[in-house]
């Protein structure tokens, strides 16, 4: 790279003429401060104008330049490429957990739809119009304040290890748009969205793997908005699912021991009627069992232990 | 050396092997250890999504019984170094909130966290503290041949800012150690994914989906086995290894070992010392000299 000349290697796709994706090679000259989307830009105006890219603001706030450089989800016109140059190479995909529509634009139809099943909007407890606006204090607004910077670029959602697996999952720009709403003084319809979203597919699938978080070019940051969920649902009793169970199934045995009990916390869990799920769960148990990598039948307690005790003995007064 | 061990819950739980194994590794490498026992659970993030506070009390306590001790932390478990590096932050990070958690840390339990103690992950300690230089001299048993995926998880490397990975969206600190003890490192793409053990419970299917994508990596990219630093990735990785298998429709037979099992292998200690025969995907046949 001594004379500043970079290479990137684009995944290019027209799903009308192609069969598959494929990397196509061009070469920039470099020049100082230069953003991804700069070269993009470059690119498309003096080597190849088939390139499709999608931009418009330039500045970090419209959210439509995300892609992935070198494999992971960033926003091209906030990106400077001097910082993702690896030797010599930059590599260009589109972003993921998404359907190609060409090169580097993709369909983002079902990003749409999961944002729709939060209901993205102010249900207020009373359809009445008041005479003037509904207020917000400073204090109050600074509760949304993170969820509210979302630009809805994509970036966590193609990188969210979960929507990987399973394209049901609500996903992190969906849950984080829920929160804005959960935590909003003006919504009213807060009880029913934590119901909702402590189902199958809401706060409780999400398995903490950070990339949401990581990736996010905002201060949204997904996964402490989705753990700020997970509190407000648990304070508020919503505890009729397995998320909630296994919390609490957490909460007893470490109040009372200091350690978690292995053996417990599974059926507390799946739920001790729950005869399928425990049935479930057999397999592995006997499995462990056999080979003696079972936890021991009496857990152990920390030393000192009543200190743990007292902590816990002031749980709910602890949650102010 | 000398460093106040911090077990979690899973190595004296499921994972028992893993600190037999840290015991064995450690001592090979003369590295003194005190065992914190009496250390509560670090709330693996899900103490935290209930009650942040209590879970940050739980964790300062901890930190206080580090600093009684005079000694820095070792983690065995990525989850637990993640967690506290994590709480660390938060609470240094915060005056007013750090006078209040010991507010209630000294009516409680009669302690106080000053903030002096350093928070490292075993293979962190073997990376900075000791140098793969002087493990090198260690081996005795070079892992000759033998290829190993390393899988980090998630806590190794997210959110950034709390790991001291050089390059944490394509890290090399685990294939060095690898590389250091003879043995041959195997990059395949999954191998900073999630191995999805934090939702086993609440979705199985997706929970099993996630470690079977790394298995099926790891293996394509020609693994004899695979390393952990993480107990939980370990137990999704090894002990549902069978269901994975049938879910994938793929046969996998990938053994999974802790990052110290791997060490103490190359330094001398036998595979019997470091209870490799509790792991359900037995390793014995992969680590046969071929
Ligand atoms: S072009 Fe608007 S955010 Fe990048």
């Amino acid at each position: 790279m001594s004379n500043g000349e970079v290479t990137f290697i684009i995944e290019r796709f027209d799903p009308e003429k192609d069969t598959a994706p494929y990397p196509q090679e061009y070469k920039v000259i470099l020049e100082p401060g230069q953003t991804l989307l700069n070269c993009l830009n470059n690119i498309k105006w003096t080597q190849d104008q088939t390139l499709a890219y999608r931009y418009s603001c330039g500045s970090a706030i419209c959210g439509s330049c995300a892609m992935r450089i070198n494999g992971k989800a960033v926003l091209a016109c906030k990106t400077q490429v001097s910082d993702c140059v690896k030797d010599g190479v930059i590599r260009l995909a589109p972003i993921g957990n998404t359907k190609v529509v060409r090169d580097l634009v993709v369909d983002l139809e079902p990003f749409w739809n999961a944002l729709k099943r939060v209901r993205p909007y102010l249900t207020p407890d009373s359809q009445d119009a008041p005479e003037k606006e509904r207020e917000q204090t400073a204090e109050e607004f600074s509760k949304i304040d993170p969820s509210t910077t979302c630009i809805m670029c994509g970036a966590c959602y193609s990188d969210c290890n979960v929507l990987e697996v399973d394209n049901q999952f609500l996903g992190p720009v969906a849950l984080a748009k829920a929160h804005r709403f959960i935590f909003d003084s003006r919504d009213g319809g807060g009880h029913q969205r934590l119901t909702e979203i402590s189902e199958t597919n809401g706060i409780w699938d999400c398995t903490h793997c950070g990339e949401c978080t990581t990736r996010c070019p905002t201060e949204t940051k997904p996964l402490s908005r989705i753990e700020e969920i997970k509190v407000k649902a648990m304070a508020e009793g919503h505890h009729g699912n397995a998320g909630a169970r296994h919390v609490l199934g957490f909460r007893e045995t470490v109040g009372r021991r200091g350690l978690l009990d292995e053996n417990y916390l599974p059926l507390r869990t799946v739920g001790f009627f729950n005869i399928p799920g425990l049935l479930s769960i057999m397999p592995v148990g006997l499995r462990m069992m056999w080979r003696g990598k079972n936890p021991p039948m009496i857990p152990h307690y920390v030393d000192k232990v009543g200190e743990v005790n007292n902590i816990f003995a002031r749980f709910e007064e602890f949650r102010k | 050396m000398k460093y106040a061990l911090y077990t979690g819950c899973v190595a004296k739980g499921a994972g028992r092997e893993l600190l037999a194994a840290t015991y064995k590794a450690c001592e090979k490498l003369e590295i003194e250890l005190d065992e914190m026992t009496d250390a509560a659970c670090c709330g693996a993030g899900v103490i935290g999504e209930d009650n942040p506070m209590v879970a940050d009390l739980l964790n300062a306590r901890t930190y206080s019984l580090a600093e009684e001790r005079g000694l820095d932390i070792m983690n065995i478990c990525t989850t637990c170094q993640g967690v506290h590096v994590k709480t660390r932050r938060k609470i240094d990070a915060d005056e007013k909130y750090k006078a209040r958690l010991n507010t209630e840390l000294e009516k409680e339990t009669g302690r106080e966290y000053a903030g002096t103690v350093k928070i490292k992950h075993f293979y962190e300690i073997l990376l900075h503290d000791y140098g793969l230089d002087r493990l090198k001299e260690k081996v005795v048993k070079p892992l000759t041949g033998l290829k190993v995926a390393s899988f980090y998880g998630c806590y190794a490397t997210r959110p950034p800012e709390v790991n001291e990975l050089k390059n944490p969206d394509d890290p090399d600190e685990l294939e060095s150690i690898v590389t250091a003890l003879g043995a041959t490192p195997v990059k395949y793409d999954e191998r900073l994914k999630c191995c999805g053990f934090p939702i086993l419970m609440m979705n199985k299917r997706n929970s099993m989906q996630l470690s079977g994508n790394a298995l099926s990596g790891a293996k394509k990219a020609g693994a004899d086995i695979m390393v952990t630093p993480c107990p939980l990735c370990h137990l999704n990785l090894d002990a549902y290894q069978p269901e994975i298998e049938s879910q994938i429709d793929q046969k996998l037979a990938l053994p999974i070992l802790h990052i110290p099992q791997l060490v103490a292998l190359a330094l001398g200690v036998s595979e019997k010392e470091l209870r490799i025969q509790t792991h359900i995907v037995r390793p014995e046949g992969a680590l046969a000299p071929a």
